[in-house]
């Protein structure tokens, strides 16, 4: 493997991706290259912008990165992108399959198309951008990762969700939140149903402001925070109680 | 004198015994089902009903204490760049911080590192202690994926990806408010006090082709280095074990029904999954169709005692054991020392078994600070040491009287069977026949 792999195309086209310092093509070389080459990276590395060409749907990509540097992915993804990040910043310029960004501990992840299902599932931390809609159970079981969606997400979403915010600027389907713990919802649209224990809440000033801070920090324009409605658990079912039965 | 007739016996019904007695006054008192830790405890078909057969003139032994009986066993040489090797087949099962306490899965790690042995952390991520003391940790990947994080992943030296267990397949865990102090809470992301349910599914990945992604995802992020164990409860161990292997995992993990839980209602234990030995051949078979047996090793738990049931194990197929609630009891569960006590929780020793309410005893099922006192983690990781050592020669004397120089050459040739069930469940003859139920047509 040359020491900066440039693909075929890449070096037609000469200096077209300039700020990358470098250039990955995984019609040229293999996903555990890719992976690989990138764990390998140490603090205060030179090869902080990474730029990945023909991903063509392949699954694990730019998984487990633990370096604060930036990764274009040029095209859509499989499964598990970015999974695991922990600090770089890594943009989609396509769409991404099931379960993007899970467990994200820290950084930020930006899907310019649409996302599949499980969309940040179990993230610590960071921020994951979906600039089109989110499909099903996004935000499942999150632990702490903000996520805000334009579009719309699908059902089943923040399922179990534990810690974090997600925002969605669209609609949201059926059982949003179900047997949700302490994690916040905001939703600019309408939402099709709630699941078990969660209820809409009270948008007090401390939510307005953390929202505002959501949405700058998304590039999200022209959106106020007071048009969004906030949701959360009830806190009915923490504790078993058998005349609650009925709830599940 | 007037005569009386002979009165009958009072006759106790075998369907209402006392104990369906005393659980249906129980349920009508409190509107909730029956909670508790443990495995099955009903009888079932089980080890106790095979027995070797020892030398004879056709099959000469080894001389016991001089010629070498081997017991290790290389684990994930299928896909990973770093196998796990252990000096004995018998490891120490998945069995969470939160559920135990702190110096109890100390007392695993070091138990288990003195023996050559890996411990397993469990559905409340890994900690120090375990760390620290455990030269060869697995960790587990739970659908509650609580406290996981790429660092654990990447210092485990194995990742076992948890579809089930045995006490409660299709079950999520359990861990009720009493254990939920406030170091339990920070690793799960919870707030301090609730009951907390895990899920049963994972929340990424549904079926076996979601699982090969998912599993290469892991290897992506591990750079191929870590075995990857598959674990199911004794549901399908068949296609299960067919299907973890289309998957990619190097290690099958098949846990029976009489495998323990921290916490799961009393009618999912006693009614949801197969006994150990009914799961035993067809994971076996399931490896052998697919050219994989011992290629992809396989690893049995639930109701493992003692050096007999290793044995049996083994002569069936399998490359390994995992021991939990054994485990526990070397480290002083359920000990008879605290007898008092068990009777001021309404119970006896040997039969406690309510762990989720951590006020264990004896220190190990419990987040209690004074109580976990009562486990000194170098006293009991050195028991827990004694008890694997006896575990190994047992299963060693076994062996040499059959005439093997390694564990993993006994064989079910070796075994027999005292009962119709067993003889079918386990696929060798039943004792003084050479009839194996379900063979040849019969």
């Amino acid at each position: 493997m040359p020491a900066t792999p440039m693909s075929k195309a890449e070096r037609e086209q000469g200096h077209a991706h300039s700020q990358a310092s470098r250039v990955f093509d995984l019609s040229e070389h293999s996903l555990r290259e890719l992976n690989q080459a990138l764990h390998k990276l140490t603090p205060g590395s030179n090869e902080t912008a990474w730029e990945v060409l023909n991903p063509k749907g392949s699954h694990s990509v730019a998984v487990g990165v633990d370096q604060p540097i930036t990764i274009d992915v040029r095209g859509s993804v499989g499964y598990y992108c970015a999974g695991m990040n922990d600090g770089a910043a890594i943009t989609v310029h396509g769409s991404a399959g099931p379960g993007v960004g899970e467990n994200m501990m820290s950084g930020s992840i930006v899907i310019k198309g649409d996302a599949s299902q499980y969309a940040g599932a179990t993230g610590r931390g960071g921020l994951l951008v979906i600039e089109g809609n989110a499909s099903s159970r996004c935000g499942i079981s999150m632990k702490g990762i903000d996520i805000v969606v334009h579009g719309n997400i699908g059902h089943m979403s923040a399922f179990m969700a534990q810690s974090g915010n997600l925002v969605v600027l669209g609609d949201a389907g059926d059982a949003l939140g179900d047997s949700i713990y302490e994690a916040r919802l905001f939703v600019r649209g309408k939402v099709e149903s709630l699941g078990a224990d969660c209820i809409a809440k009270e948008m007090r000033p401390e939510h307005i402001e953390l929202l505002q801070g959501l949405l700058d920090k998304a590039g999200v324009t022209g959106v106020k925070a007071s048009e969004f409605k906030r949701y959360g658990s009830a806190r009915k079912l923490y504790n078993f109680n058998i005349d609650n039965a009925d709830a599940y | 004198m007037t005569y009386r007739n002979p009165p009958t016996t009072p006759r106790k019904s075998a369907t209402f015994d006392d104990y369906t007695l005393s659980e249906i006054r129980r349920a009508a008192a409190t509107g909730i089902y029956d909670i508790r830790g443990a495995g099955a405890k009903r009888k079932l078909p089980h080890f106790d009903d095979l027995l070797f057969l020892g030398a004879s003139i056709s099959r000469y032994p080894l001389e016991g204490y001089r010629e070498r009986c081997d017991t290790s066993v290389v684990l994930g040489s299928r896909h990973a760049k770093k196998p796990i090797e252990l000096k004995i087949p018998i490891t120490i099962a998945g069995m969470s911080f939160g559920s135990l306490s702190g110096p109890a899965k100390e007392a695993l790690g070091r138990g288990a590192t003195l023996s050559g042995t890996s411990t397993t952390t469990g559905d409340g991520g890994m900690t120090e202690e375990e760390r620290g003391h455990s030269k060869t940790l697995v960790y587990q990947y739970l659908p509650s994926r609580y406290g996981m994080n790429p660092r654990d992943l990447r210092r485990a030296d194995a990742i076992e990806v948890v579809v089930g267990q045995g006490a409660k397949p299709g079950g999520g865990g359990m861990l009720l408010g009493q254990k939920i102090s406030d170091r339990v809470a920070e690793m799960r992301t919870l707030p301090k006090g609730i009951d907390q349910r895990s899920a049963s599914r994972h929340p990424d990945w549904t079926g076996p082709d979601d699982l090969e992604i998912k599993i290469l995802e892991l290897r992506e992020i591990t750079d191929w280095e870590k075995p990857i164990y598959v674990k199911v409860g004794g549901a399908r161990p068949y296609y299960d074990t067919a299907l973890a292997v289309k998957a990619g995992a190097d290690v099958v993990v098949v846990d029976g029904m009489q495998g323990g839980t921290a916490a799961t209602q009393e009618v999912f234990i006693e009614n949801v999954g197969q006994p150990t030995l009914a799961c035993i051949r067809p994971a076996v078979q399931a490896l052998q169709d697919l050219g994989m047996h011992r290629k992809v090793q396989l690893i049995v738990s639930g109701g493992i005692r003692n050096g007999a049931d290793v044995a049996k194990a083994l002569a069936l197929g399998v490359d390994a054991v995992s021991i939990g609630t054994a485990a526990l009891v070397a480290l002083g569960d359920n000990d008879p020392r605290w007898e008092a006590e068990y009777n001021a929780l309404g119970t006896t020793a040997g039969a406690y078994d309510d762990w989720h309410e951590g006020r264990d005893p004896a220190g190990i099922t419990t987040q209690d600070p004074e109580l976990m006192k009562r486990v000194d983690p170098i006293a009991a990781g050195r028991r827990l040491a004694n008890y694997l050592k006896v575990m190994t020669l047992e299963a060693q004397t076994i062996a040499r009287a059959c005439g093997k120089n390694s564990l993993h050459n006994l064989e079910p040739e070796d075994l027999v069977a005292l009962s119709i069930e067993a003889a079918a469940m386990a696929g060798v003859p039943l004792a003084g026949t050479n009839w194996i139920p379900g063979k040849n047509g019969f």
